[in-house]
C-alpha cells in the first residue's frame, strides 16, 4: 500500500506532461481553426512541376449554377 | 398605321405569355468553372472554356504545375467575372497608411495578412489557395482558414508589393473582399484560447480528483488505510488551486463586478458557492476532517466552462457586427490636377472632387458637378428604381452610380453622412445584448437571497443552542448544496442547443440568448422588396402580338443599353443576347424610356408617355398595380410588358402558418401602395400595411409597437431596413447565403428560408419551458438538500454525489430535451445545403 505514495505522484507527474503538451498546443494556435484540416487532408498530393491534370474527360460531371 | 393594342382585354383572358426560349443543344461546361460554353467559347488542349477569363487561369495554372487543381474538385474553378481591372486599381494599397493597417504583422520586408476571400467554396480552393507560393516570387506560405474563409498570406514586401498579392488573387477569381472597416481597426476576432486554457486545466483536475474521490464515494472508511486519504486529499486540494485561481478567474472578476454595481447576476451565487466549497474542504483536509469536496468544486468549474464554450461559439463565418462601413469600399477615385488618383476613403476631405464610375458606390454626401447621375439607392430607400439627378443636385452617401461616370464635389465627411447618421441613431447604436434581463438572472437575485437567508438562519439557530460546530458545518453545507449550477447550466445548454439546430436549418442566431427573445415574440413585421419578394425575379407577361425571334433580339440589344432596372428585367424576359448588334442613335430619357435603331428599324420602349411623345398612339392611363413598358416599332404599337415582383415561394404558407398561431403581422414596405391588394389577403384584415416608408420611418413605427408593449420581429433583407431591424426585439435578415452581407441582426436566414421562422419560433417557446422546468427540477433538488443541510443531517458523501449529479443531469435534460423538441418540430439533423448557398460568391445586385 504504501507505494502507492510514490505511485501516484508519478503517474499525476505524466498526466501533467500531457497537461503541458495541451497548454502549448492551445497556445501555439492549433485549436484557432479545427474544420480546414480535415479539408486539406483530401489535397495532399504535392504539385508536380510542369504537370498537367490527370483528369482526360474533358466535361467535369459536377453540375452548376449559371 | 395604328395597330388595335389587344392588351385591352380584360383579366379573365389570359394574356399570350412570351414563348419559352427552346431548351437549347445540350453545351459543354466550362472545363475551369462549369457553367454552360456559348457556341464561340475558346479551346485549348482539346478542352473547352466558357471565356477567355478562365481559359486565362487555366493557362496560369498549367504553366507552374497546378493542374492538380482540376483533379480536386472538376469545374471547381471560380468564373472570372469582370474585365481584369486595368493596372492601377490596387495601388492605394501600397501607401504605407493603408497598408500597415491590413498587415498581420511586419518585419523588416517579412509581412503577413490576412485576407476575407469569400469566393473560395472547396478542397480545390484551398489546396490552390495554399499553394501561390509557386505562382509569384517573393510569396511564401500561405494558410486557408476555411470556415472563415480568410486567407493569411506570408510574402517579402521587397519582391512583391501587397497590391500585387491581392492582383493575383483577384486574377484567379478569388478577390479579396477589402472594406472599410477592416482598415479602420474593428477587428474583433473572437479568440477562444483563454477559455480553452481554462478548460483544459478545470478537466484535468476534474477527472483526477474524482479519482482521488473514489473511496469516498464507495463508502470505504478511512480508517483503513487514514493516511493514503489524508494524501489523496492534499493532492485533491492541490489540484483545486489552479482551478480556483485560473478557471474560475472570471467568475471572481464577475461576482466583484456584480457586487460593486449592486446587481445580483448568476455569477455571485457561483463565486459564493465556489468559496463556500473550497473554504470547507480546504479546511476539512488541512484539519485531517475529511476528504473535502475538490471533485464538486473542481466538476462545477468544468461544466460552468463547458455552457460558455457553447454559448459563445457563435458561428464563425458570420459577422453580424457590420455597420454602413462593412458596406463601402475602402478605395475611391479623386482628381487631382488633371489626372486621377486611387486614395482611401479615409483621406476624402471635404471639397475634393471624386469620381464615381458605372457600379461604383458613393461614399460621402456631394454635389454632382458633371455628368448625368442615375443613382440607384436600393441600399438606403429599398426602391429599386434609380433617381436621376442633375448637376448641382445634392447626393446623398450610399447611392450606386449607374451608367457613365459622374464627378461630385464632396459636402460632408464620410462619417457625417446621412448614411452614417441613420446607423448611429440612438436606437441603432444600443447594444444589443442586455435589453432585458433573461431568466436565468431574474431567478438568481432572489435564489441568492433565499440561500444566503436561509445559511444564516441556519447558522444563527445552532449557534443559538451553543453549538458552534454544527453551525459553521449548516452553513456551509446550505452554501454548497443550493446548487446554482442548474440555474448556470440549463439556460445556456438549452439555448445553446437550440442555437445548434436552428443553425442546422439555416437560421443563425447571432448568440444564444437570441432564443429567449425570440420565444417572447408576439408581432411579426415583414419588409416587401428582398424579403416576401424575391430578388431579382419577377413575373413578366407580354401582352400584344407574338414577338419574332429578330423582333426579341433588337429589343434586348436595346435594352441591353440601359442599366435601369426595368431595362435588365427586359432582357431577362426576352432571353440573353447572342449576336453582337448594333444599336445606332440610342437616347435614354431617364424616367421615361429608350429609343434607338436596329437594323434601320426605330425602336421605341417605355412608358405610354414617352411612346406617345415619340409619336406613337399608346393609350393613357394604365393598370396602377404594375410597372409596365410599352414596345413600339417604327411608330407602330407592338404591345406592353407588365413587371411583378414574384413572391418567393414560402411568403404565402409561412403567412398563412403565422397567421394560425394567432401572431399578429404587419407590413413595412419602401415601394408606393400599388401591391396592397396583392398582399392584403395574405396578411388578413388585422395586419397594418404601411407603404412609402423611408428607412428612419420603418424605425420609428417599430418603435411604436414596442412601445405599445409588443415584442417586435422585424424580417427584412437587411440593407435599407437595417435600423429597423435593430430597433426590433428580434431582427431577422434574409440573405442568399450565410458569406453575405448582412448588418447587425439578431438571426440570419439563409437562402431566404421563411418557412423556417414558425418553426424556430415554436422552438424557442419550447426551449423555454424547458429552461423553467429545469429550474423548477433543480429547485426542488435544492429544497430537498438545503432541508437537509439546514438540520446538519447532511452525510459527506451525498454533498460529494449530489452536485456533479445535478450538473449532469440539468445538461441531460435541457440538452436532450431540445434535440426531442427539434426532431418533434421537423428541423433537419444535418446542415442540408441548399442550392442557393452551394457556392459562396457574393450576390450582384
Amino acid at each position: 500500500m504504501s507505494a502507492l505514495y510514490f505511485l501516484i505522484p508519478v503517474s499525476l507527474l505524466v498526466a501533467v506532461v500531457f497537461l503541458g503538451w495541451f497548454i502549448w498546443a492551445v497556445r501555439s494556435g492549433q485549436y484557432e481553426d479545427t474544420s480546414t484540416p480535415a479539408l486539406r487532408m483530401l489535397a495532399d498530393e504535392e504539385a508536380e512541376p510542369g504537370a498537367a491534370p490527370r483528369v482526360t474527360d474533358p466535361t467535369p460531371k459536377q453540375e452548376k449554377r449559371e | 398605321m395604328c395597330r388595335p393594342v389587344k392588351a385591352a382585354r380584360s383579366e379573365a383572358e389570359s394574356p399570350a405569355a412570351i414563348p419559352p426560349r427552346t431548351a437549347p443543344a445540350p453545351r459543354e461546361r466550362c472545363f475551369h468553372c462549369a457553367t454552360p460554353c456559348p457556341p464561340d467559347a475558346p479551346e485549348q488542349d482539346g478542352r473547352r472554356f466558357c471565356c477567355r477569363g478562365c481559359l486565362a487561369v487555366y493557362q496560369v495554372l498549367t504553366n507552374n504545375g497546378l493542374g492538380h487543381f482540376y483533379d480536386l474538385g472538376q469545374g471547381a474553378g471560380v468564373r472570372v467575372k469582370e474585365e481584369p481591372a486595368s493596372g492601377g486599381r490596387w495601388d492605394y494599397l501600397d501607401d504605407p497608411g493603408v497598408r500597415d493597417r491590413l498587415l498581420d504583422f511586419r518585419e523588416g520586408n517579412l509581412a503577413r495578412v490576412t485576407l476575407h476571400v469569400p469566393a473560395m467554396h472547396c478542397v480545390a480552393c484551398v489546396w490552390l489557395l495554399e499553394n501561390l507560393f509557386r505562382l509569384r516570387e517573393g510569396i511564401g506560405s500561405s494558410e486557408v482558414n476555411f470556415p472563415r474563409r480568410e486567407v493569411s498570406i506570408l510574402f517579402d514586401l521587397a519582391k512583391v508589393p501587397l497590391s500585387g498579392v491581392v492582383a493575383l488573387l483577384d486574377s484567379l477569381g478569388y478577390p479579396p473582399v477589402l472594406r472599410l472597416d477592416a482598415v479602420e481597426g474593428r477587428r474583433a476576432r473572437p479568440s477562444f484560447k483563454r477559455l480553452y486554457l481554462q478548460l483544459g486545466v478545470a478537466g484535468f483536475a476534474f477527472g483526477n480528483t474524482m479519482l482521488f474521490s473514489f473511496p469516498a464515494y464507495l463508502g470505504l472508511e478511512p480508517t483503513a488505510a487514514a493516511g493514503l486519504s489524508r494524501f489523496f486529499g492534499w493532492l485533491s486540494m492541490a489540484l483545486a488551486v489552479p482551478v480556483v485561481l485560473f478557471s474560475a478567474a472570471d467568475y471572481w472578476k464577475a461576482a466583484w463586478q456584480a457586487v460593486r454595481r449592486r446587481v445580483l447576476t448568476i455569477d455571485f451565487p457561483i463565486a459564493l458557492g465556489l468559496a463556500a466549497l473550497f473554504g470547507r474542504s480546504a479546511w476539512e483536509v488541512m484539519a485531517g476532517a475529511g476528504p473535502g469536496y475538490f471533485d464538486s468544486l473542481t466538476g462545477l468549474v468544468f461544466f460552468l466552462l463547458c455552457g460558455r464554450l457553447f454559448q459563445q461559439k457563435s458561428y464563425e463565418r458570420l459577422s453580424f457586427d457590420r455597420d454602413y462601413r462593412a458596406f463601402f469600399p475602402m478605395a475611391v477615385t479623386r482628381r487631382r490636377g488633371d489626372g486621377e488618383e486611387t486614395v482611401p476613403v479615409s483621406r476624402v476631405k471635404v471639397g475634393d472632387r471624386l469620381i464615381i464610375r458605372h457600379r461604383e458606390l458613393l461614399p460621402a454626401d456631394a454635389r454632382l458637378v458633371r455628368g448625368r447621375g442615375l443613382l440607384d439607392y436600393s441600399f438606403v430607400t429599398g426602391e429599386s428604381a434609380p433617381v436621376e439627378k442633375r448637376a448641382g443636385d445634392l447626393l446623398y452617401a450610399g447611392g450606386r452610380q449607374m451608367g457613365t461616370a459622374v464627378e461630385v464635389e464632396v459636402l460632408r465627411p464620410v462619417a457625417q453622412s446621412y448614411l452614417a447618421s441613420l446607423w448611429s441613431r440612438e436606437e441603432v447604436a444600443r447594444p444589443r445584448s442586455g435589453g432585458w434581463a433573461g431568466i436565468t438572472d431574474r431567478v438568481s437575485r432572489w435564489f441568492t437571497v433565499t440561500v444566503v437567508g436561509v445559511a444564516l438562519a441556519a447558522a444563527a439557530w445552532w449557534a443559538g443552542r451553543g453549538q458552534w460546530g454544527v453551525g459553521l458545518w449548516a452553513f456551509t453545507a446550505v452554501l454548497i448544496v443550493a446548487c446554482p449550477c442548474a440555474l448556470a447550466l440549463a439556460a445556456p445548454f438549452a439555448h445553446g442547443a437550440a442555437q445548434r439546430r436552428l443553425g442546422l436549418a439555416g437560421v443563425f442566431l447571432r448568440s444564444a440568448d437570441v432564443v429567449e427573445a425570440l420565444a417572447r415574440v408576439d408581432m411579426v413585421v415583414f419588409d416587401k422588396t428582398g424579403t416576401l419578394t424575391a430578388p431579382g425575379q419577377e413575373e413578366t407577361v407580354w401582352e400584344g402580338d407574338e414577338l419574332t425571334v429578330a423582333e426579341r433580339r433588337a429589343v434586348a440589344a436595346l435594352a441591353g443599353q440601359s442599366a435601369h432596372p426595368l431595362a435588365r428585367a427586359m432582357v431577362r424576359a426576352v432571353g440573353r443576347i447572342e449576336r453582337r448588334i448594333e444599336v445606332a442613335a440610342f437616347h435614354e430619357e431617364p424616367g421615361f424610356g429608350l429609343s434607338g435603331e436596329v437594323d434601320g428599324h426605330r425602336w421605341c420602349l417605355g412608358s405610354a408617355a414617352w411612346l406617345r411623345r415619340n409619336g406613337v398612339p399608346a393609350p393613357v392611363g394604365g393598370v396602377a398595380d404594375q410597372a409596365e413598358v410599352w414596345c413600339a416599332v417604327n411608330g407602330r404599337l407592338l404591345g406592353r410588358w407588365r413587371f411583378r415582383g414574384r413572391l418567393r415561394p414560402e411568403s404565402a404558407p409561412v403567412l398563412r402558418a403565422w397567421r394560425q398561431a394567432g401572431m399578429r403581422l404587419a407590413l413595412l414596405s419602401g415601394d408606393q401602395a400599388r401591391e396592397r391588394d396583392r398582399f392584403a389577403p395574405l396578411f388578413g384584415p388585422d395586419a397594418e400595411m404601411l407603404f412609402e416608408q423611408t428607412p428612419a420611418a420603418k424605425l420609428e413605427q417599430v418603435r411604436r409597437w414596442r412601445e405599445e408593449g409588443r415584442v417586435v420581429m422585424m424580417v427584412g433583407d437587411g440593407l435599407n431596413d437595417a435600423g429597423a431591424l435593430r430597433a426590433s426585439d428580434v431582427g431577422v435578415a434574409v440573405t442568399a447565403g450565410p458569406g453575405e452581407f448582412s448588418p447587425a441582426s439578431d438571426v440570419i436566414l439563409e437562402g431566404g428560408r421563411l418557412d423556417r421562422l414558425p418553426a424556430a419560433w415554436r422552438l424557442a417557446r419550447s426551449t423555454t419551458r424547458l429552461v423553467r422546468a429545469s429550474i423548477g427540477v433543480s429547485l426542488v433538488y435544492n429544497a430537498v438538500g438545503i432541508s437537509l443541510a439546514a438540520q446538519g443531517l447532511l452525510a459527506p458523501w451525498i454533498c460529494a454525489v449530489l452536485m456533479p449529479l445535478s450538473s449532469v443531469s440539468v445538461i441531460a435534460l435541457a440538452v436532450g430535451g431540445v434535440r426531442w423538441a427539434a426532431a418533434r418540430l421537423g428541423l433537419p439533423t444535418a446542415h442540408a445545403i441548399s442550392p442557393e448557398t452551394s457556392t459562396l460568391e457574393a450576390v450582384a445586385v
